[in-house]
């Protein structure tokens, strides 16, 4: 097989998907047998998506080829954001609340964490906002804590890191050092209040 | 819910409930008022702190919001540590009060802060990738799920709100005559009122909506109108800056 063929399957493949797709799925559909033949094909298809990647871009097409959630996706460029929406049949996603947004952010960084964990953090009660996020599959259970009334352990999902446009978990900056907040004046640190821009 | 006479002297400013449940809690008022205040966090003056916090809880009381049993538990906290601090130190217990009291209280706030600068982060990343679409699924995936349970206050917490509230109410003189308390109907009035007055202009500031109200039932009645209006997500707020004057618009069918 070409290269160019392999690129346009690829990119078909990536077209039809409602997921990320991994390198070893697209591998996987190629349907190769051997391992050493599996490897030069990996390789093959990781270049093939770097050429698109690039052919995206410099084409100037209203497409992008992204990388999230572990896998490969094929997304709208956010400058057309204001035409897409005005389709009728595209639905989008109502924001995240603060408090939404600041118990994700917990579950997050101290993943696995409990319920009572969390709302020590918040000092308020979190089951409203927990059955939200769970609603919206940002988090899952991630199973029991061993403690007094096995209380359950939340996680970040999949879905959490395409929402967000993460490869990973660990593209995410670390939390801020205690030290690091001491020292900001006020109005730094309240960053939080500034409402976007319409 | 139980409160001491002495401690909340709450005037019942309305009969109407607000259907709006406060889920910010105890911990973001208070960083709140550290922020407004300007102050250094590592050195919290007590009193000063308590006292805004007690007024805060009256006036949510006072308009009938639902408050969590959390804002009274961090009221009698407060309330504690000022005891503690005001206490003369004992020369036996000379290692325990080595101990600063308000100790415990800026742990529980620092480590809250640094969850919410995580979340500001998060709310910028969301912002650059609600602008990005993907081939959706039968079910619209996540996209279409709509938060039902949260009520969102735009961008502006209720707090915010509320200093603008205090500020115009400082400004109307108590009526010496029995006000009659706001109902349904005075408060749907005024919403359908400033839903029309919001469809001539371009915005209002916050201050505006209450021109030409003399009494403190008038006032209250508009303020609840605005709350409402905001979790139906019929107008939007705005505030530029921190602390800065709020505005009001009209909600257009592109704003989320």
């Amino acid at each position: 097989m070409e290269d160019h063929e392999l690129k346009s399957i690829v990119e078909s493949l990536l077209f039809v998907s409602t997921e990320p797709l991994t390198i070893d799925q697209l591998a996987s559909v190629l349907a190769i047998s051997s391992d050493r033949q599996q490897l030069a094909v990996r390789q093959r298809i990781f270049t093939v998506l770097q050429k698109l990647q690039e052919e995206y871009r410099e084409m100037g097409r209203g497409l992008q080829l992204v990388e999230v959630a572990g896998g490969y996706q094929i997304t709208t460029r956010p400058e057309n954001a204001p035409w897409i929406k005005q389709l009728q049949t595209v639905r989008t996603a109502t924001r995240l609340s603060r408090p939404a947004l600041e118990t994700l952010a917990i579950v997050t960084y101290r993943q696995p964490v409990t319920t009572p964990e969390i709302e020590a953090i918040r000092g308020v009660d979190c089951s409203g906002v927990l059955k939200t996020l769970l609603e919206r599959r940002l988090i899952k259970i991630v199973g029991r804590k061993e403690a007094v009334g096995k209380p359950m352990l939340y996680g970040t999902t999949r879905e959490f890191l395409q929402y967000f446009g993460l490869r990973d978990i660990s593209e995410l900056p670390p939390l801020k050092d205690l030290q690091e907040l001491a020292q900001e004046p006020p109005e730094l640190t309240a960053v939080a209040q500034a409402p976007s821009e319409e | 819910m139980t409160r001491e006479p002495q401690t909340f002297q709450s005037e019942q400013l309305t009969n109407y409930r607000v259907r709006l449940p406060v889920f910010e809690g105890p911990l973001d008022l208070l960083l709140h008022l550290i922020k407004k205040d300007e102050i250094n966090i590592y050195d919290i003056p007590i009193a000063l702190i308590t006292r805004q916090y007690l007024e805060y809880l009256s006036l949510m009381e006072s308009l009938n919001l639902n408050l969590a049993g959390e804002f009274l538990v961090m009221a009698a906290t407060l309330i504690h540590i000022k005891s503690r601090m005001l206490l003369p130190p004992d020369d036996l217990l000379e290692e325990e009060q080595e101990e600063d009291p308000r100790r415990d209280l800026v742990q529980r706030l620092l480590e809250y802060q640094r969850f919410k600068d995580a979340a500001e982060r998060l709310r910028w990343r969301e912002e650059t990738w609600c602008e990005v679409f993907r081939r959706q699924s039968a079910s619209g995936g996540n996209q279409a799920i709509e938060a039902e349970d949260e009520v969102m206050l735009s961008e502006i917490s209720l707090y915010d709100l509320m200093e603008a509230l205090q500020a115009v109410l400082a400004r109307v003189p108590r009526g010496k005559v029995l006000e009659i308390a706001p109902d349904e109907v005075s408060v749907r009035e005024r919403m359908s009122l400033l839903m029309e007055r919001l469809e001539e202009v371009n915005g209002l500031a916050f201050e505006a909506l209450f021109e030409g109200q003399c009494t403190r039932a008038a006032v209250i009645v508009t303020f609840l109108a605005l709350l409402e209006l905001i979790r139906l997500q019929l107008v939007v707020t705005q505030q530029i800056r921190l602390f800065g004057p709020i505005r009001i618009l009209k909600a257009s069918e592109n704003t989320e």
